[in-house]
Order: C-alpha cells, then structure tokens, then sequence
C-alpha cells in the first residue's frame, strides 16, 4: 500500500499547469485536446452522450469530439470556434487549464490572449502540409509573449505511413525558420492525434522514436523556475484598515506578489514615494507566514506609518524598477477600429491605472514574413507593432522579457472602454 | 498496464484511504489548490478596488460557500468590504436557509434577501406550471430588478467554467449591458491579470473568481481548508422519485406524475439549488474523504443532475445571454 499512499499524497498535491494550443484550420487541434480530455477522462458520460446526439444529427460519421470545444450556439451552427474557450483536465501529477484558441479569424488575438498566461504552447503543424507561414506566426506569438515552453506536434502522421523522414524534413524545415525568434524550449512530436500515437500511449507505429509521449511531457516539463524569483514586487492592491477594537491600529498591504520574495525583516522601499522601512508581517487569515513567493496573495505590513494606497509598488531594494513616463513596446492591436496615432487611451499596468499618448511607431512586424515595416505608420486589428507612448504618470515595470506582470500594459479605448491593445514592455 | 493507468485504476478505487493533502515542501511551488486559491482572491480585491458597489451572489451551494470564504480570505483581518445577495426562490431546501443564516451570525456578514414569489405578485413573471414547472429561469427577473434597486455595479458569482460548455468561454471580468444581457461574441479580451472593469452608467459586471476551478477543486479545497458546508451534502434519508434519469427531492409543492413513486432513499445532493430542479445522488458518502472519491468516480458531470440545463442544448447559453447567474 506503500505507493498508493504517496499516490494519493501526490494527487492532492498536483502543480498547475496553463497552456495553450495552436493550429491552422483543420490540423486537428480539436481532435487533440478531445483525446486529451478523453484519455485522462475528464469527459463525462453525458457530456460524451451529448455530443454524440448532435454528431449524429448533423451527420459526421465518427464522433465529433471538436463539438466538446465548441460551447456556442453560433459556433456549433457554422462549425467553427469564436473564442478562446478554457478546458480542465487533471492527471495523478498535474491540474492542466487548456486555453484553446480558435484558427480563424481574430486569431492573433485571441492566441494573444491564450497564451498571455501560459507555461507551455502546443503548436500544431499538419505532417502532410509542412510547416505554412501559419505555423511561424503561432510560433512568433509564443516567443513574444515568452511562453518558456513551446511543444511542436507533427501530426496526422499516419497520413503520411508514420514516415520518420516527413518527420525529420519537417523539424528541420522548422528549426531554419524559427532560427529569428527568441525561444527558451523547443521540443518535437510525431503524432497522430486521431488514432492516439504518441499523445497519451507510446506508438507502436514509430519505433523510430524514442522521445517521450505529450502527456508525459506535460506531466514532467519542469515549471517551477519560470518565474522571477530574483525581483521583489509587489503591486499594492488594497489597502486593508480593520475597524475592530482587536485590530485597532493595524494597516495592511493587500496584493499578489508579481516576482520574488518577502519576508519579515526584509528593507523594502514604496514607490512612488521613495520611503523605505522594514517588513513587519507577511498575514493570511489562516496564519503569519515566514516567506511569501510569487504569485501568492497576501498581505504585508511594514515598521513605519508610509502613506501606501493602491496603485503603489513595495519594492525589494537591491533591485529596483525601471521607473519613466516614456515607454516602449511591443504591442498586439485587438480592436477592429485601429490605432490613432496621438491618440489617447486608458493604461492599466499591474494595479495602477493611468493615461497615455501614442507617441510613435517606429516599425510594425510582418508576422508571416517576421521582416520589419519602418513606412507604415498605422496598426490594425491583429497587427503587431513597437510602439512608444507617454504615461499622464510615473509607472514602475520591467521588461517584459524579465517579468511578465509589471511588464505587461493593456490599452482601453476611452469611448468604448473596450480593451484594445496588449502591450509587452521593451 | 502503463504506470498512468494503473495510477488512475489506483485512483479510483473506492476503499482507498484518503490521505490530508500536505503543503508541498519544495521551495517556492504552491499545489493546484493555493494557485487558484491566489488567483481567486487577487480577483476578489480587484473587484472591491475598481467597483462602487460590488455584491457577493450567495445560494447557500458549496461554490458560493467557497467564494464567500475566499473574500474573507482577501480582506482579512478587516471584513469583507460589501454584502452578500440571495435570490430565494421558495423552492429551497430549508436545511439550506438554516446555514446560510448560521453562516451570517459565524462571520458578522450581511445577507440581503430577495424573493422570487414578490417578482411573481408583482406581476413580472407569470409561474410556469405542469410538472416540469421550475422557478429558475424566473429568478433571472427578480436577480436583475435586485442589482437595479439596490444600484449594484458588479456582482460576484460562484459559476466555474467546467460546469457547462457556455460557461468555458466566460471572462472572469463579465461585461453586461444596461438590460443586464452578455454578448458572448463580443467579449473584452482579457490578458495577463489586468481586469478591465471599465463601463458606461448603468452597466454592470459580472465577476466570477472561481472560473479557473473545477467541481474536484471544490471538493479538495473544502477539505484542504476546512471548510463548513451544509449536512445536505452529506448522506442523508429522503424521500425521493425518479424522473428522465434523475432522483428528485419530494416537497410539497412538486408536481408529480401518476406513475411516479415516492421512495426513501440514502441521498446527499452533488449541487444545492432550487429543489425543483436540483436533482440528488444515491451515495453512502459520509466523510469529505469519501464525497472525493466518488467525484473522482462520477462518470456524469454535476449538472448532469440539473433539470435546468436539459431543456436543451444551449439552455445555458441563452439564460445566461438574458443575464442569469
């Protein structure tokens, strides 16, 4: 019973992880998170009943397992996926968040906003098509918004008889592309979602590979150093002032730590306002903790009376902020009214809230070619562009390279209070 | 066997001891639960920070139960920083009432109570009746009169997007227009953790921090955490008929056919709601322990046993367009 024990310990024990999954139209994306939804049995009878009901009365021949993806009406209707939509699935090891996003239209978009919260990208190319413009773009947006795992599936490999050189002309074909782009871990599968090579079981189909399946490599890509534990910051979000006889002079700091850690007797400096003191307390309702990390929610508070209100950054001192009102970025545009050139828009960055001018474009990327445009100065929907802009106020941040949180800035159009643009600092 | 099937074969073997999930040692990595528990309540404070008015919807479920707990998580030592709602509809189970009112007393929070029978005498709605006859999509009225009296400009909500295929495409930030419609097709996108809670006069939001959970997250959190939940999750005799695959709870105001036989049953309920679509579980489960593994076993879904949502396939969808929960 020895292993059951530390089986059951470990399953309630599971890491967290997020990804997302990309693909050209028809390259099996649907049929791949179906398998690994079924195979880790995270579909349930009913669910399975009723997507068989409407396989069966729109005609498909096998079940159609895209329809468990497909939550909208209009979706199912045209047969073709809208948003980004979030599955779950658990194994012993892992919970897995899937954000699955769509191949058509608005898709840069939505995998923009699949991927600004994944560990790990799947990137789908089709053994029989090869690696398409497509496939570039999908893998241009993971390392842009520096997903540390990027996983390369050459699937319908038994379209093309489970062939290892289709494989190998493939990844190499791929490897020359992407020799542009910044990506931390690249790895490649031969798979066939379809029939389930090498997606859950070992395939018995290419004995020419001996890498590991997807869900073991899901299980085991090692995670927990992506992020900074190096910076100490932590956005203050709420300010909490108990007016209890028992907490009468207790003034907290409440917010989620973006990188790094802190502990009691930590010096920590408050920005805007430059004063620095000492951690008192690192508070939870359970307990006091003696070290807070990333990305936990707790609230801190400090030795000396510093006027903190939300919006403020407490940072760790030895490694401070960048702090300017002139920033560069790199920017996806997510509306279908494009950017005005010295325009203004709301910014939210971490919890501070703030306006802005777009002040310039020095260059917009071609994302099928990745080659760079210094003539035109527009951006629209789904185009991506450096841009600089001048903040009404101070933020604080960092690269986005080094901190995807006080690195990230989204752009709110001021008529529609829509969110328009999603900027990743430079 | 491969090693991951015989993990699961493992898994799902019911008479298994259960063991108390322990904080992972490692040095800086949270389990599944303290993420989402972070996520959680990072969402509930961007909430109290953007909003005028937020209210917390409580049905007395163990996913209100568990955001409620959460929220007083997030503000700790202080108290939670706005009220609580119920939208009664009449049909409850009165073990239901009880705790909610015992919670109240517990944690020094306010509930404020509307009712779904004022909506009906004053003439909005008209009951439905046969022996399908449900009060649930009428509370969708008395929900969106409440936020409108009361000048609420968000309202929390326990919905996760595992529970139902329309939900997987919802925001934890939820934008809805003046007549409290959501436009699934025109969703803000939303990136990173910067929640856009910007909005015209008269629009609100529909905020849900437990998106990212699922129905086993619930369950081990409750445990992790303990959690107090109402004794009607756990087994219990009652007197029950079968109807379209589903045990319902007897009452005195549910319709029965002829040919339906009242029985009494060993029964716990998998979600608490309106009784008259709510359906309940045969189960022995007596312990947290136990309720775990028969969700880890369960081969249908939570809803599965929700009358509501079989009404047809994009139930869901189009109550949720008119601005349900």
């Amino acid at each position: 019973m020895e292993k059951t024990k530390d089986f059951q310990r470990g399953y309630l024990n599971m890491e967290l992880l997020r990804f997302t999954t990309a693909g050209s139209v028809d390259d099996g994306k649907s049929t791949l998170i179906g398998r690994l939804l079924y195979d880790s049995k995270a579909i349930f009878e009913d669910q399975m009943e009723a997507i068989e009901r409407a396989s069966e009365q729109k005609g498909d021949e096998h079940v159609n397992l895209a329809l468990l993806t497909d939550g909208l009406r209009a979706e199912r209707e045209q047969g073709i996926t809208i948003d980004v939509a979030y599955r779950y699935f658990a194994t012993p090891k892992r919970k897995f968040i899937i954000a699955d996003t769509p191949g058509h239209v608005q898709y840069t978009r939505n995998m923009v906003t699949g991927a600004s919260t994944a560990n790990v990208a799947i990137i789908l190319v089709d053994a029989r098509n090869g690696v398409l413009e497509q496939t570039i773009r999908h893998c241009y947006i993971a390392s842009l918004l520096r997903i540390p795992h990027i996983i390369v599936c050459i699937n319908k490999m038994d379209l093309k008889d489970y062939s290892e050189q289709v494989y190998l002309d493939i990844q190499k074909k791929f490897k020359e592309l992407s020799v542009k782009l910044d990506i931390q871990d690249l790895r490649f599968l031969p798979i066939s979602a379809l029939k389930g090579d090498n997606v859950v079981e070992r395939s018995e189909n290419m004995d020419w590979y001996d890498g590991p399946t997807l869900m073991y490599l899901l299980e085991n890509i090692y995670i927990s150093s992506d992020l900074n534990y190096v910076d100490g910051r932590f956005p203050v979000q709420y300010v909490v002032r108990p007016q209890a006889e028992k907490f009468h002079d207790y003034r907290g700091y409440a917010g989620r730590i973006a990188s790094g850690t802190f502990e009691p007797g930590d010096r920590v400096a408050v920005l805007p306002s430059g004063f620095t003191s000492t951690i008192k307390s690192v508070d939870t309702m359970k307990e006091s903790l003696k070290q807070a990390f990333a990305p936990q929610s707790v609230v801190l508070t400090l030795e000396d009376d510093i006027d903190i209100s939300r919006g403020d950054m407490i940072v760790k001192e030895n490694k401070m902020p960048e702090v300017g009102q002139d920033i560069e970025m790199m920017v996806c545009w997510l509306s279908e009214t494009p950017m005005v050139m010295n325009g203004k828009y709301y910014v939210k960055h971490t919890a501070s809230d703030a306006r802005c001018i777009i002040k310039d474009l020095p260059f917009k990327i071609n994302i099928n070619t990745l080659g760079k445009n210094y003539e035109d100065k527009s951006l629209s929907l789904n185009e991506i562009g450096r841009i600089r802009i001048r903040t009404t106020k101070p933020l604080y941040y960092d690269p986005y390279r080094r901190n995807r949180i006080t690195g990230s800035i989204i752009l709110i159009d001021e008529a529609t209070n829509n969110t328009v643009g999603a900027g990743m600092i430079v | 066997m491969s090693e991951s099937n015989c993990l699961k074969f493992l898994y799902l073997c019911p008479h298994l001891k259960m063991h108390k999930p322990l904080e992972k040692m490692e040095k800086y990595n949270l389990n599944h639960l303290r993420e989402l528990e972070a996520e959680s309540i990072y969402v509930i404070r961007e909430v109290a920070a953007q909003f005028e008015r937020p209210v917390l919807l409580f049905s007395g479920g163990k996913d209100s139960i568990v955001m409620f707990y959460l929220a007083r998580k997030a503000f700790w030592p202080a108290k939670v920083p706005f009220p609580l709602m119920h939208i009664d509809t009449g049909h409850n189970f009165p073990e239901t009432l009880e705790f909610r009112d015992q919670l109240m007393k517990k944690t020094g929070a306010i509930c404020i109570s509307r009712l779904v029978q004022d909506t009906i005498d004053q003439g909005k709605v008209v009951e439905e009746t046969g022996v399908n006859a449900s009060r649930n999509v009428l509370q969708t009225v008395t929900l969106l009169d409440a936020l409108e009296e009361l000048k609420f400009d968000c309202a929390l909500g326990g919905g996760r997007r595992d529970e139902e295929k329309a939900r997987a495409k919802e925001r934890f930030f939820s934008h809805r227009d003046e007549f409290g419609q959501w436009d699934p097709k025109n969703q803000r996108p939303e990136l990173w953790n910067l929640f856009n809670g910007k909005k015209n006069m008269g629009e609100h939001f529909r905020v849900f921090p437990l998106s990212n959970w699922t129905e086993m997250d619930v369950w081990q959190y409750i445990y992790m955490e303990d959690v107090d939940i109402p004794d009607l999750y756990y087994t219990h005799k009652r007197r029950v008929f079968y109807r379209d695959g589903v045990w319902l709870a007897d009452a005195p105001f549910m319709v029965k056919k002829d040919t339906e036989e009242v029985l009494e049953k060993d029964v716990r309920c998998r979600t608490i709601g309106d009784i008259t679509c709510t359906g309940v579980t045969l189960s022995m489960a007596n312990t947290l322990e136990e309720i775990i593994q028969e969700v880890a076993a369960a081969r249908v879904t939570e809803r599965g046993g929700r009358y509501d949502d079989k009404r047809s396939e994009a139930a869901m969808e189009d109550r949720k367009k008119e601005g349900y929960f």
